[in-house]
């Protein structure tokens, strides 16, 4: 090997040893950004193509990308592992909902009792909670939002309307609107009805803000102490950091991010159901996070939209699709195919997450960003060697 | 004048009493060496100052104030930094970065919610931790990984985070272990060199020619008590010292 | 009183299905220190051990209903009636404990290519990513029954003779008019049998010996040149055993679904957790408590003081627990911190 090729090798290495907040410039991170936005605002577009263009599914990938950039503050910047994060989730839509109940249709309202709603409510869960680290932090974290789920379903009832749901109802107050017409209203942005595209452009602005603050909190000294701590926060209180209020505000703010994509729900589909806040809903925000990759700014988004996108795929597969797919095949083939597939797809989509939840950590902890970059990597070093 | 009193100082772990009716005064300016064989309770001692550990009975005072039952990040506010025995630093951050923090917990304290500005807008930080890993002499390496250094590069990346916070007491826990001579002969200097800063320092070490290079004053442990102290040439010189710490052989 | 009695009978069986859950897990951890999230599944895959040979046992051969005259009917007939007539239908009626001789076996087997297969690489990654790939491991033996047994909670009832009740009252002094079911009885025995079976064997054989110093220190341990990894692997292997019998044992009291495990592993790590981390004491004691005081919330009196209790006792002792005592009832220092 000659020297310049090692030596190139050497640059490469040091290159890719870089740590993230580190060196990307204020620049790089607007262009990331612009491009960012453009690319949600014309999801529609872009998406429709392979079938996904359509407000409801666009609509899922804005408000759930929302949950994962929120959760990716906590557990991809500190560290700290929740496995309650749907509690939140669950109190921005009841408190979106009864916004629209009691005081207007309007969607603006709304959202800020559902983040203000769930940040109370982070603000308290995580004071408790962030007393203890690793597992038992989890674990807290897990109780409370099973206490909330259960208690939404039982005593709750009142606020929660219990299995049926929180709904609009006819009679409801609504005070800022004024007399009500015949029907249901639907929710509206100062008079403009935010259901379909509409409600994906509410949706989408949404995100686009979340990821912004999510940018900044990620460059800023708040950030770096959250990483820092992560890293080793034994040290941290060595070197003069009281590290509580620092993840207690991580804790806080992801939880008004779930807050937000909570009260999204809402405003696309005014109903709030206590499943919502079922741990499996929280286990479902950490595998889009991973999937995506833990820490990185885009990862979490990418994560929500891949997972979101195969969920609506694949539980729409039934054996005649499946049929047609394998069409190509000899008979047998054709069968055995649809036999071998049948078990992942449909109901049992579920397994198939499950398996690439696996594939993932074992093989690729850093997600698909780290996919990618390693993938980068390797196109940027044949080329540079096919230039030496 | 001492900046640190150290009175009575007791620490049992179960049965083991690791720390046995220990006083220390520390004289502002100087450098202070703690030796002693392995086991003697050298790190257990500064464990106490930073608040790692809560003495039995005694008193640590800093500057006045008492150190016990006080935070550890209230300690390294009131101006104590410490490098540990093995290497705490931030394994997955930037070597820059491993500095920046701790300066700006020296300047923004021990909690400020900085969410909006970016990291790199802070000039001041930012050339201040440059200018200490320069005097470390990591200057070239800011920003690798500081998990991938080595375990001397590693040792002197503390000492720089520690460096950047100029502290009024700097706790060394064996400095230089793992260290080359040549890296060896190179912390010596920073040491001197930073000595004219007027930082007091406490040096534990198992390297007499650092010791004896460095030290005012130093203070002999064996089995958690403080059996001799004194200047270097008299330390050399008492068959105490000798005895417990050498079995006999000659410093 | 006799409610109260009732009630911590009945807190007793559930304590018990927590108890080894617990167990199993506090010996995974204790040992390989790896988090196993997929603990629940492995209880879930027992009782489904259980309806297993329920389904093997009745397989069935359609035979003309001679009964019905008018047309002709058929009629299932499990072939174990056919050749073996009254024994076979005895048989079948003990399908739930004929079944361990189903469960050990295959639980072992699960366990043991589980940690070779997967958890081994997982030993020196973090405790989120054992957690991690434990959870996709737990969802995907979930699914896999459940596209084989289909969603619904299947029976599998006891055998006919305790399918009574025991006057309880009358044994212990009470009078009468307290019953208890049978089966009831008989898997709290059978939870404690189990319990006392694998702490005698820690503590009594030179094998457990070297898993109890494991726990205690296991650097050490591996030093000493003893083959720790091969101990370690049978370890998972027995937990995994035990978390199968108590599924299996269980289903008689719930009729088991592909959900059940996950349900069961979220208390029994709150019941780990509040027990201490790493103490197997810890975890027995504290499955029993949890399982009684869950009993007690649910008594119509308690209920109207305090509405909902029932809903969230368990994780309410497991906060104040952890606040009060952070390593939980019985924990040791330095476990499962930073
Ligand atoms: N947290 C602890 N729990 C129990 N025993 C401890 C603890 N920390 C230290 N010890 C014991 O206290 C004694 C003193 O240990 P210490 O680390 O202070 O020695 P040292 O003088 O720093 O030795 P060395 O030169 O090897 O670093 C040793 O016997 C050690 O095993
Ligand atoms: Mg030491």
């Amino acid at each position: 090997m000659s020297a310049a090729t090692v030596d190139t090798l050497r640059r490469g290495n040091a290159a890719a040893s870089v740590p993230a907040g580190d060196t990307a410039s204020s620049r790089s991170d607007h262009i990331k950004f612009a491009v960012f936005a453009i690319a949600v605002l014309t999801m529609p577009v872009w998406l429709s193509p392979i079938g996904a263009g359509y407000p409801d599914l666009v609509q899922k990938f804005a408000i759930f990308g929302i949950f994962a950039i929120g959760f990716n503050i906590l557990f991809g910047l500190t560290g700290y592992l929740s496995f309650g994060h749907a509690a939140f989730l669950g109190v921005g839509s009841y408190a979106a909902v009864w916004s629209f109940k009691l005081l207007t249709m309007n969607v603006v309202p709304a959202m800020i009792f559902g983040v203000l709603a769930s940040g109370v409510f982070a603000l308290l869960i995580g004071y408790v909670s962030l007393r203890r680290t690793g597992i038992y932090f989890s674990i807290l974290t897990l109780a409370f939002a099973q206490m909330s789920y259960n208690l939404a379903y039982s005593v709750l009832t009142p606020i929660t309307n219990g299995e049926t749901g929180l709904q609009l109802a006819l009679h409801d107050p609504r005070v800022l609107d004024g007399p009500a017409e015949a029907g249901l209203p639907t929710t509206t942005l100062f008079g403009m009805e935010t259901i379909g595209y509409p409600g994906f452009y509410v949706c989408a602005v949404m995100l686009i803000v979340a990821y912004y603050v999510a940018m900044r909190i990620t460059r800023s000294p708040f950030g770096m102490t959250l990483r820092a701590i992560k890293s080793n926060q034994n040290r941290m209180n060595y070197t003069g950091f009281n590290t509580r209020p620092y993840t207690l505000a991580a804790f806080v703010i992801s939880g008004m991010y779930a807050g937000l994509a909570g009260s999204l729900m809402a405003v696309v589909d005014p109903l709030a159901g206590a499943e919502r806040m079922q741990w499996t809903a929280s286990g479902e925000v950490v595998l889009m996070t991973i999937l995506g990759g833990t820490g990185t700014l885009l990862g979490p988004v990418l994560g929500a939209g891949i997972i979101k996108y195969f969920e609506n795929i694949f539980s729409a597969f039934n054996d005649q699709v499946l049929g047609r797919i394998f069409d190509f095949l000899p008979e047998v083939l054709q069968n055995l195919m649809v036999t071998l597939v049948h078990p992942f797809v449909g109901e049992g989509w579920h397994l198939t997450l499950g398996v690439v939840f696996m594939l993932i950590v074992i093989f690729l902890p850093g997600g698909v960003m780290e996919g990618i970059g390693r993938i980068s990597a390797r196109i940027s070093r044949s080329r540079s060697n096919r230039s030496s | 004048m001492a900046i640190l009193d150290v009175q009575g100082v007791c620490k049992d772990f179960g049965g083991l009493r690791a720390l046995n009716q220990v006083n220390l005064q520390v004289r502002e300016g100087s450098v202070h060496a703690i030796i002693g064989p392995n086991g003697a309770g050298k790190s257990t001692l500064l464990n106490c100052f930073v608040g790692r550990l809560k003495p039995d009975t005694g008193s640590v005072t800093f500057n006045g104030k008492s150190l016990l039952g006080i935070n550890p990040h209230e300690i390294n506010q009131a101006g104590v930094a410490r490098v540990f025995q093995t290497p705490e630093i931030f394994a997955d951050l930037s070597l820059i970065e491993n500095v920046k923090i701790p300066a700006f917990a020296k300047r923004d304290g021990a909690f400020r919610l900085d969410l909006w500005s970016r990291t790199d807008s802070h000039a001041e930080v930012r050339d201040h931790a440059e200018a200490v890993l320069e005097d470390v002499g990591l200057a070239d390496k800011r920003h690798m990984h500081a998990g991938s250094l080595s375990r001397g590069d590693k040792r002197r990346l503390e000492l720089a985070m520690c460096l950047v916070q100029d502290p009024k007491l700097l706790l060394l826990d064996e400095p230089t272990a793992g260290m080359s001579r040549a890296d060896t002969n190179a912390t010596i200097d920073l040491l001197q060199r930073i000595g004219e800063r007027g930082i007091t320092k406490i040096v534990i070490e198992h390297d007499m020619t650092v010791v004896f290079t460095l030290a005012h004053t130093i203070s002999v442990m064996a089995q958690g008590a403080v059996i001799a102290e004194g200047e270097p040439e008299a330390i050399k010189g008492n068959p105490r010292v000798q005895e417990a710490y050498l079995g006999g052989a000659h410093l | 009183m006799d409610a109260l009695v009732l009630q911590a009978l009945n807190g007793l069986d559930k304590g018990g299905a927590y108890a080894l859950i617990a167990l199993g897990l506090t010996l995974i951890f204790g040992t390989l220190g790896v988090v196993n999230f997929a603990h629940g599944a492995l209880f879930m895959l027992g009782a489904f051990c259980a309806v297993t040979m329920q389904k093997i046992l009745t397989l069935s051969k359609q035979i003309e209903d001679t009964s019905v005259t008018f047309f002709k009917a058929f009629k299932e007939v499990p072939y174990l009636e056919i050749w073996l007539g009254d024994t076979g239908r005895m048989l079948i009626d003990y399908s739930v404990p004929i079944a361990i001789l189903l469960t050990i076996p295959f639980m072992l087997l699960v366990g043991l290519v589980m940690e070779r297969g997967l958890v081994q690489f997982f030993y020196k990654r973090s405790h989120a990513e054992q957690i991690l790939v434990t959870f996709g491991l737990a969802i995907v033996i979930q699914e896999i029954i459940k596209s084989v047994f289909g969603a619904n909670p299947i029976p599998t009832p006891a055998p006919d003779v305790v399918s009574g009740s025991a006057d309880v009252g009358a044994w212990i002094g009470f009078g009468d008019g307290l019953y208890y079911p049978y089966w009831r009885l008989i898997y709290l025995g059978f939870s404690l049998t189990i319990i006392g079976a694998v702490f005698a064997f820690l503590r009594f054989t030179t094998f457990g010996m070297v898993v109890r110093a494991g726990m205690q220190d296991r650097e050490t341990v591996g030093l000493l040149g003893i083959d720790v990894q091969r101990r370690f692997t049978i370890v998972f292997g027995i937990a995994a055993v035990v978390a199968g019998l108590a599924g299996m044992m269980y289903t008689p009291i719930l009729p088991p679904d592909y959900h059940m495990g996950m349900d069961f592993l979220v208390l029994s790590f709150v019941v780990v957790v509040v027990g201490g981390m790493g103490s197997l004491e810890g975890a027995v004691l504290a499955g029993f408590l949890l399982g009684i005081l869950q009993s007690f919330a649910s008594m119509n009196e308690v209920k109207a003081i305090i509405p909902g209790i029932d809903q969230i006792i368990v994780y309410l002792v497991a906060v104040v627990v952890l606040q009060v005592r952070p390593r939980g009832l019985l924990g040791r220092r330095g476990v499962m911190e930073g």
